[in-house]
């Protein structure tokens, strides 16, 4: 299969790979896939409380080279979003700008639930941190 | 609190002195042709282009000459004799001819079938058909080591068997099934045993005597000869085994198989078995020693790398392995100039796993994860050492991304988690 050059860019020089403390209230983690299909990614993010923006976005990928250049995207791509803004990416623009094929598709809806399950993570951990200033609001 | 990994970009590699780039180690799927066999076989596209079964002129005794030199020097390979040898158009069509002739011929004797679940395609799909028209086919599993357990065998066998299809080196993991001990057990029942020899002739003995073979298929560019040609083996005495032919036309091989011989292709399997009748005792050590130094490189270099099927029961040139938490269809871009193959869903069409793999009992994840070099003729002690340092390098590469890798060295579980898998 020939990949595209940004798919190769990526998994050669894949960016925002680490980990970020999942267990800090700022840090939202979300992990999709399963090793028996092949794919696993982890997605951090890590949100300033008072501007809801997405300062700094790691990833760690188990998968094809597309899996990995889809989640190394998606990392910068949410990087400098709000939050909101963050859940408005889809993952036709992922196969889009990897000129992704038919059977990697798979791989950018990956990188689009990671993307929202982290940020879940994140608004679940602030709803528990402050209810009172959610209810004050 | 965040941990930046230094993810060591993919460097641009160059070749040490010695190694040509691309390697190839993929001699499992098929072989570069022997300079030996290509120059025996020219004479006959040209010169001697006379059609074998001309038999009122000059031009068709040469070919015909071609054509049973090669036969006589295919038989000493296997301990056959020349009569024995059907030359078909290679491993896939000795295999239906085989199976579809055999259950076709022997169909009032019963229309049972046993074969096993790590067989080629080319067998599992030719059984598939035949279940279709009638016949019961029992799919043997196997062993964690790749194995058919014998009492399995036997207790699989009864009256109405009249066909045991196994084969004898395993395309993936290499695996060498006993043979001599399931013909035997064939021999006592009066049932045929069908091996399918594509990967084990040419690259270890095979003596369709010593191992009660009365049905073997054999290909040529499995071993250094030319693609598009292969043969059957069918024993003639004790016993005296007959097929149907599936492709009907002017007689030709006996009546087994029509259709105008490929005489340079013939030729060049008759030569490539020559080739291997002499060297193949001292190449043999010389594959195992290469195939040896590749796994003692790669395991010296990573933790958690797992060797698929039977270490002891291999073909000298196979190395199979899996890399626990690196998928391996990104393992084959990291190491592209190197060609081998993966168990990978994602190499497949399928998308499903290597089923040879799975059939191990290997977890999906495992498979994923598997790479299987093939060592051949032609490969040197430094494409060996270049190989293994590049996989090694990406391994440990890919492992820094790897979100499994780095759960497992925090003591995680993976087979507790539960999985978000759409």
């Amino acid at each position: 299969m020939a990949y595209s050059d940004k798919v190769l860019d990526h998994y050669s020089n894949p960016r925002n790979v680490g980990s970020m403390d999942k267990n800090s209230s700022e840090v939202g983690t979300g992990l999709v896939g399963a090793p028996e299909c092949g794919d696993v990614m982890k997605l951090q993010i890590k949100v300033n409380p008072q501007t809801n923006i997405i300062e700094d976005a790691k990833f760690k990928t188990f998968g094809c080279g597309s899996a990995i250049a889809s989640s190394s995207l998606a990392t910068e791509w949410v990087k400098g979003k709000t939050v909101d803004e963050a859940l408005q990416i889809k993952n036709t623009e992922i196969v889009k700008e990897l000129s992704l094929p038919p059977v990697k598709i798979h791989c950018s809806v990956l990188a689009e639930d990671a993307i929202r399950a982290a940020i879940h993570d994140w608004k679940k951990k602030q709803d528990v941190a402050k209810p009172a200033a959610v209810a004050a609001q | 609190m965040s941990t930046d990994v230094k993810t060591i970009p993919q460097a641009e590699h160059v070749a040490p002195d010695g190694v040509k780039l691309p390697v190839y180690m993929d001699n499992h799927a098929t072989t570069p042709m022997d300079p030996r066999v290509l120059e025996e076989m020219l004479p006959y596209f040209m010169e001697k282009f006379g059609n074998a079964a001309s038999r009122n002129h000059s031009f068709g005794w040469a070919g015909e000459e071609g054509v049973e030199t090669a036969r006589e020097r295919v038989a000493k390979l296997v301990g056959a004799t020349t009569k024995e040898i059907i030359f078909t158009s290679g491993a896939t069509e000795s295999d239906n001819l085989a199976i579809k002739g055999v259950a076709e011929m022997y169909r009032e004797k019963g229309n049972h079938i046993i074969t096993t679940v790590t067989e080629h395609k080319a067998v599992l799909d030719t059984c598939k058909r035949l279940e279709k028209n009638g016949y019961r086919v029992t799919y043997m599993p196997v062993q964690k080591d790749g194995l058919v357990d014998l009492e399995d065998l036997k207790r699989a066998m009864d009256d109405k068997t009249i066909l045991v299809s196994i084969m004898w080196a395993n395309n993936e993991i290499g695996v060498l099934q006993p043979v001599a001990e399931i013909g035997k057990l064939c021999r006592e029942r009066g049932i045929i045993f069908h091996t399918d020899a594509t990967q084990a002739v040419g690259k270890i003995p095979v003596d369709v005597n010593k191992n009660n073979i009365d049905v073997m298929s054999i290909s040529a560019h499995k071993m250094y000869g030319p693609k598009g040609v292969g043969a059957l083996y069918v024993r003639r005495k004790n016993p005296r085994v007959q097929i149907s032919a599936i492709i009907d036309g002017g007689g030709h091989e006996r009546g087994m198989r029509s259709g105008t011989l490929n005489v340079p292709g013939i030729v060049g399997l008759g030569k490539a078995c020559a080739i291997a009748f002499e060297e193949m005792a001292k190449e043999s050590c010389y594959l195992a020693g290469l195939r040896n130094r590749l796994r003692d490189k790669i395991m010296g270099g990573l933790d958690e790398v797992y060797i698929n099927g039977s270490w002891e029961h291999r073909l000298p040139g196979n190395l199979n392995i899996s890399f626990a938490y690196v998928e391996g269809e990104s393992l084959l871009m990291g190491i592209n100039d190197i060609a081998v193959s993966s168990g990978s869903a994602c190499t497949s069409a399928t998308l499903e796993p290597s089923y040879v793999l799975k059939a191990l009992g290997t977890g999906d994840d495992l498979a994923h994860s598997s790479i299987r070099f093939g060592l051949g003729r032609f490969n040197t002690e430094a494409e060996v050492d270049y190989v293994a340092d590049r996989v090694v390098e990406t391994v440990s590469r890919l492992r820094e991304l790897s979100p499994l890798y780095e759960m497992a060295k925090e003591g995680v579980d993976l087979k507790s988690v539960k999985w978000a898998a759409e």
